[in-house]
């Protein structure tokens, strides 16, 4: 702007100018005010429970079994091991069930039985964890009767089912019509267009809904409590109640043992550790993903 | 261009109509596409051309609600009758779309051999003859031999083009349709592509929409013009852009609507 004398017009912009650009800080201020109010829980959660937690986590903590009442010592190492059991048997169950109903929902979502079944998936979806926990309890306890490994990997299994399913969706439908017709076009029946070019093609974005669907059932516990209910001991088979990081965690907590209490601490610090792995590993690979496919 | 009129017919399209969800968009379409010539569809946007050719390879049917009548001869065969299935015969008659659209996560050489290994060709030694074959016919092998295993998504869009002309062409049809396979791409893509339809023409027999009339003109052996669902005039391109029987064609063609 070289002129000496400004226009009405320009002064007219100016001043518009001079008001946006007061508005973006304020914005600016009010979203730094939102991130604060929204991360400010989430490390303080963290901070604490490294602080407490972080004492109890040593070599016994990892490798041994709980002590005996009254006994200083001992580990949560069958609680760790038994998550892991849970995890993967939930996994077997949860992610091909998932899965299925997800590409279901995309590829042939238009009927009414599909419709039927979102609305399921989604009614399923805001069922309080517990409410599982005693569906399973009703279908497996009750018969088998005694809690179990099984019991409790079932509940977690449908647990994770909606939110796989949804995202499955949700990923599926991101790849364009003019994708579709040219596996038709090649003269691809239907269903291997759907499972290879189709699925295939988005095998990334679905496993890291499943990923972080189980980083999610992995610190559940109430679903737990009258299903896998917990052990003392070591892994003995599927069949046999088994001990959980959440639940020893719960135990724990609410007993009258220093010790122990202690040892809950550690146990969640281990937990939202496994949690924030999962969830930053998956992230940083979709992310690399991402970069790499589209250009 | 007399010489098209004594070669043999390939493709026969008899009073072929189509709709989506009770709505026509064809009229009553006749007109025989001669083998291993190029045949242009053009008209203006809205008037069936890709509804045209999409009943060709039978993807219309694919819409929901669409529905065909008519027929359609290929080989002394209706493709169009319900014994036909149409997975087996669009292994016959392949297509390129207006967008490139390379398969998702999967590499050039992926891409490319994606409708044999779907259908069970496993073999390492057929693959690997295939994907120089069709690069080469694609005119794409010399600015990717080096790269099959990247991602097809890296290519630039001319590139993807030609990556989906190769695919085409790797399960050996008869017919390529083609729907306005330049229209996303630049000129010197354009211009590439056009040049490898003029030698392709010897391999297979294209039928190609086009809203380019000079790309007709330059690339057709014959050109049919598209109003409303209708064809209203279908002649040896040379005739059409020159001596167009019909009023409308003439309109269009010398841009008057359209
Ligand atoms: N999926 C659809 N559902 C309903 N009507 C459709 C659908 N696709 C096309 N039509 C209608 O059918 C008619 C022909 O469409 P078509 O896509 O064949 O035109 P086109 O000549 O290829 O146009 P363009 O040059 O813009 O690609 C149009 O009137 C259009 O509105
Ligand atoms: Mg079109």
């Amino acid at each position: 702007m070289r002129r000496t004398q400004p226009s009405a017009l320009s002064q007219l912009v100016e001043i518009t100018y001079k008001r946006r650009r007061l508005v973006t800080r304020a914005m600016m201020i009010v979203l730094i005010a939102a991130f604060l109010v929204a991360t400010v829980p989430l490390f303080s959660v963290f901070f604490h429970v490294v602080r407490q937690g972080l004492p109890a986590l040593n070599m016994d903590f990892f490798t041994h079994l709980p002590a005996p009442v009254g006994e200083a010592g001992g580990g949560l190492a069958n609680a760790l091991l038994g998550t892991i059991i849970l995890v993967v048997l939930a996994s077997v169950i949860g992610i091909p069930w998932g899965v299925v109903i997800g590409i279901f929902l995309s590829e042939y979502g238009k009927s009414r039985f599909a419709a039927l079944v979102r609305f399921s998936v989604d009614m399923l979806a805001s069922i309080p964890s517990i409410v599982i926990g005693l569906f399973v309890y009703a279908l497996v306890v009750i018969p088998m009767k005694r809690f179990s490994g099984l019991a409790g990997g079932l509940a977690l299994g449908i647990l994770m089912v909606p939110t796989i399913a949804r995202t499955t969706e949700e990923i599926l439908k991101l790849i364009p019509v003019h994708i579709r017709e040219a596996g038709l076009g090649l003269g691809v029946p239907r269903w291997k267009m759907i499972l290879f070019i189709i699925v295939r093609g988005s095998m990334g974005a679905i496993a890291t809904g499943v990923i972080l669907s189980v980083a999610r059932v992995a610190g559940e516990t109430a679903p737990l409590l009258f299903t896998a209910l917990s052990s003392r001991f070591w892994f003995g088979g599927l069949d046999q109640p088994i001990a959980s990081l959440p639940v020893q965690i719960f135990n724990y907590a609410i007993s009258p043992f220093e010790e122990w209490q202690s040892q809950a601490w550690g146990g969640a610090l281990v937990l939202i550790l496994f949690v924030f792995v999962t969830n930053i590993i998956t992230r940083l690979a979709l992310r690399r993903a991402h970069g790499s496919g589209q250009s | 261009m007399n010489t098209t009129e004594l070669r043999e017919t390939l493709l026969d399209v008899r009073n072929l109509h189509a709709s989506f969800g009770g709505i026509a968009a064809l009229h009553g379409i006749s007109l025989s596409v001669i083998a291993n010539s190029v045949t242009a569809i053009i008209g203006p946007s809205g008037c069936g051309k890709s509804t045209f050719i999409r009943c060709l390879n039978r993807l219309h049917e694919e819409v929901p609600g669409a529905t065909t009548q008519g027929e359609v001869w290929l080989d002394g065969q209706d493709i169009l009758s319900a014994d036909v299935d149409p997975v087996t015969l669009r292994r016959k008659i392949g297509m390129v779309f207006q967008k490139p659209n390379p398969f998702p996560a999967m590499s050039i050489y992926e891409n490319v051999v994606a409708g044999l290994t779907l259908a069970g060709v496993r073999r390492r030694s057929v693959l690997n003859e295939v994907v120089e074959k069709t690069l080469n016919l694609a005119a794409l092998w010399d600015e990717v031999k080096d790269k099959l295993h990247h991602p097809g998504s890296s290519l630039s869009g001319g590139q993807q083009q030609r990556l989906c002309i190769a695919r085409a062409l790797a399960i050996e049809p008869r017919v390529l349709l083609m729907d306005e396979p330049t229209s996303a791409l630049d000129p010197i893509s354009t211009a590439r592509i056009e040049e490898l339809i003029g030698e392709l023409k010897r391999e297979v027999t294209i039928v190609i929409v086009t809203h380019n009339m000079q790309q007709a003109a330059r690339i057709s052996d014959k050109t049919g013009f598209f109003l409303l669902g209708e064809l209203v005039e279908f002649t040896d391109t040379s005739v059409l852009f020159t001596a167009p029987k019909d009023p409308r064609t003439e309109r269009y063609i010398t841009g008057r609507f359209g």
